[in-house]
């Protein structure tokens, strides 16, 4: 693994939260990730959008270093991303990420697995935790949930509470892949509706998504990614109107005509 | 017909069988400790740890038991001096039967624990890497958690089949209730009664165990 250190100043100067340089990554055979450059800025809201098996998720989960690059460097506010251990965790604790298929700790309540990552990583005391993980629950609107077990709740409601688990870390950035994905129809909207609210509030987020709607109206930049590679970034209005790749194009009139 | 019972006093029908549950109840927290240490070690980033895991389950699991605990004694003790502190023959044979037995049981508890982490979705351990928890942090209070409530149940097959290799410490010496049979059955005419009369006392132990077991993974299970 050849990894390229972003210099320092680079990042922090122009107030760039996340930062990826040139990286590439393989899964044995299939070059999923192919020189990837792309720039996230403080309060930004970038939404990552594309066909399936074109390197989204696989980008989203390499900011916070669950899958490992090739090649390339990663930087998140100025730091470059460690390789293992404690250093790796603390980064983690900074950024927030939220799953396709939720990952609620199953053996913990709705209420501890928003306290968990506070005691354990944070530090903080229990009560403290759970005044904080009462808000954060009441703010995504499953406050009446708390003492519940995951497999209880809709899959909406878990994924509120995700979201809800991943604040409390008080994270400088939010990573989202496919949120809605595995999501019954009517659940979409009371998750992209808390997510709306944190773009509103100043959140950086990345986000991996179908949802076109969501793009369109909190998103300030779109990036479209084929085959491992980004094809074209620019703010929603114009990705939509007039995308300027071909195969934007063919994605964009596959997926609105209907 | 039970009359001969009360001619054995050294150890008693009672003090024999007390003597099968402190070695069950003593070797099998120590291999469920023991055997965690090692599934832990299974699953580590750390290839020497993973190593030295995967070498010690398959050597000490394929190696029969009374070899182990002869050899516990008739090599540890008598070839090496260790006693584990011991001063007389028979704290120094209980102790050396321990010592076996956690070994030989670990390596069980081991599988059946790592069995059990395979069961933990992927997901679990990522959103726990994600909040931030540490290899160990997420091991402790997210994976082994969910883990041993999975395998409650193979965990309990580990503890029945324990129990019953209590046996082989006779061999070194330790007077549990297989060391009284074996007494019984060179002095007395009634074999088959006194054959009777110990697996009645081994399915007593057992019995309970296994439906308690039983009971507890199903109240204990993960729902999803």
């Amino acid at each position: 693994m050849t990894e390229v250190s972003v210099a320092k100043e680079d990042a922090a100067a122009t107030g760039d939260l996340v930062v990826l340089k040139n990286v590439n990554k393989h899964f044995g055979a299939l070059h999923v990730l192919q020189d990837i450059d792309l720039t996230i800025a403080r309060g930004e809201v970038v939404v990552v959008i594309g066909p399936s098996g074109s390197g989204k998720s696989t980008l989203c989960r390499t900011i916070n270093r669950l899958e490992t690059i090739d090649s390339g460097a990663i930087a998140i506010d100025g730091k470059p991303l460690p390789a293992e251990g404690k250093e790796l965790a603390r980064l983690r604790a900074d950024v927030g990420m939220v799953f396709q298929s939720f990952n609620l700790f199953a053996h913990k309540t709705v209420l501890e697995n928003v306290m968990l990552g506070q005691i354990k990583v944070r530090k903080a005391d229990k009560k403290q935790a759970e005044e904080k993980a009462r808000a954060l629950l009441d703010r995504v609107g499953v406050g009446t949930q708390a003492d519940k077990y995951p497999a209880q709740l809709s899959g909406g409601q878990q994924q509120r509470v995700a979201i809800a688990r991943a604040l409390a870390m008080d994270p400088k950035v939010m990573l989202f892949d496919e949120p809605t994905s595995a999501l019954d129809p009517e659940m979409i909207n009371e998750v992209l509706e808390v997510m709306q609210q944190l773009a509103r509030d100043g959140m950086t987020m990345i986000v991996v998504t179908h949802e076109m709607g969501f793009a369109r109206s909190a998103a300030n930049r779109v990036v479209f990614m084929a085959d491992g590679k980004i094809v074209e970034e620019a703010v929603p209005d114009q990705f939509f109107s007039n995308p300027r790749s071909d195969r934007a194009k063919d994605f964009l009139s596959k997926i609105l005509h209907h | 017909m039970f009359d001969f019972l009360s001619d054995y006093n050294d150890p008693s029908l009672l003090g024999a069988f007390w003597m099968t549950v402190k070695l069950t109840a003593v070797s099998g927290l120590g291999s469920l400790i023991w055997g965690t240490l090692l599934a832990a070690m299974r699953v580590s980033p750390v290839p020497l740890m993973r190593g030295f895991g995967t070498a010690y389950v398959n050597i000490v699991r394929n190696i029969p038991l009374t070899v182990i605990i002869i050899f516990t004694s008739l090599g540890l003790a008598d070839v090496f001096g260790v006693t584990l502190g011991a001063s007389d023959f028979k704290v120094q044979g209980f102790r050396l039967a321990i010592l076996g037995l956690v070994g030989y049981t670990a390596a069980f508890v081991c599988e059946a624990i790592r069995s059990g982490i395979n069961t933990v979705p992927m997901g679990q351990a990522e959103a726990a890497r994600a909040i931030g928890l540490t290899f160990s942090q997420t091991l402790r209070l997210i994976i082994l958690p969910q883990a041993f409530r999975s395998v409650i149940g193979p965990l309990a097959n580990v503890l029945i089949a324990l129990t019953k290799n209590t046996t082989v410490a006779a061999a070194i010496g330790v007077a549990e209730a297989a060391y009284l049979m074996k007494a019984m059955i060179e002095n007395e005419a009634q074999t088959l009664l006194i054959g009777a009369i110990f697996a009645f006392g081994f399915v007593v132990l057992t019995l309970p165990t296994g439906l308690f077991l039983g009971w507890l993974s199903k109240r204990l299970a993960v729902k999803r």
